[in-house]
């Protein structure tokens, strides 16, 4: 094979691309700007921590099922694991929400990751809700039959039935949760490629 | 009664939730109480010196 069917290759192409890049040391950084030393800046890896284990327990819940997290003691402590979990992934999410939106954090070319985080924080409202109404006992049943007319009113009932348990179930297991890990990756791959956003005064430093 | 039975009393969820009135405006106390703890870990955030920072300025 000559040297110019290998350039022409897709997979060449690719990771001549992919390298340019997100070189490795781009990727896993042993450094970052001394700007990047405020706790503001920790809550982008706390929301991603919280995530991790929302996952986790989801898994632990999912091979167990609901006569386990309903009635064994280790199963309502997972299952408060998991909600917990919820609580502190949304807690970390709006105060990193806050933090950038006030560092205007879609500066230098950044829209796109600004955009995957916004998509993700809807997504995960979205699992957030159909969670709600998957946790199969009278809650879940009273907040389904409340929230039916809210979704009915929008015209979306017709394909998303809160009253459904079993598709309601799956996007919460499968698509919600697909997509928010999707996303959150993307979301992170576009802040190492692009660097954390700098402070207003860095910036106005460098171009005086 | 669960093992966790003598710290079950020290929140009480098996009651109604209280709720804040203003105007049109409802508003649960648990919802609330996570909402200003958000504003009060964000502006802590802001304000509190973070461990080695001064190092990480002096040799960057």
């Amino acid at each position: 094979m000559s040297t110019t069917e290998i350039d022409r290759q897709w997979t060449t192409r690719m990771r001549r691309r992919v390298a340019g890049r997100l070189p490795p040391e781009k990727l896993l950084p042993d450094k970052q700007p001394t700007y990047v030393s405020s706790w503001i800046y920790v809550f982008g890896v706390t929301t991603l921590a919280a995530l991790t284990v929302v996952i986790a327990t989801g898994c632990l819940l999912a091979l167990r099922g609901p006569q386990w997290w309903h009635a064994s003691s280790v199963g309502h402590f997972v299952n408060s694991l998991h909600l917990w979990s919820v609580e502190i992934f949304f807690f970390a999410m709006v105060v990193h929400l806050w933090g950038k939106y006030f560092m205007a954090a879609w500066r230098g070319g950044r829209a796109m990751t600004w955009m995957t985080g916004v998509v993700t924080f809807l997504t995960s409202i979205a699992a957030a809700f159909t969670g709600y109404v998957s946790q199969t006992n009278f809650d879940s049943q009273w907040i389904s039959t409340q929230a039916k007319d809210g979704i009915n009113a929008t015209g979306a009932g017709a394909y998303f039935n809160v009253l459904n348990l079993g598709q309601m179930l799956m996007w919460h297991i499968v698509l919600l949760p697909l997509g928010a890990i999707i996303l959150t990756a993307i979301h992170v791959l576009l802040v190492r490629i692009k660097g954390v956003v700098p402070p207003f005064e860095e910036v106005s430093k460098a171009t005086r | 009664m669960f093992w966790y039975g003598p710290f079950a009393s020290l929140i009480p969820l098996d009651n109604l939730g209280h709720y804040l009135h203003w105007h049109f405006i409802q508003i649960g106390v648990a919802n609330l109480v996570v909402i200003v703890l958000m504003v009060v870990t964000f502006i802590a955030a802001l304000l509190l010196p973070f461990p080695g920072r001064q190092r990480r300025k002096e040799n960057p």
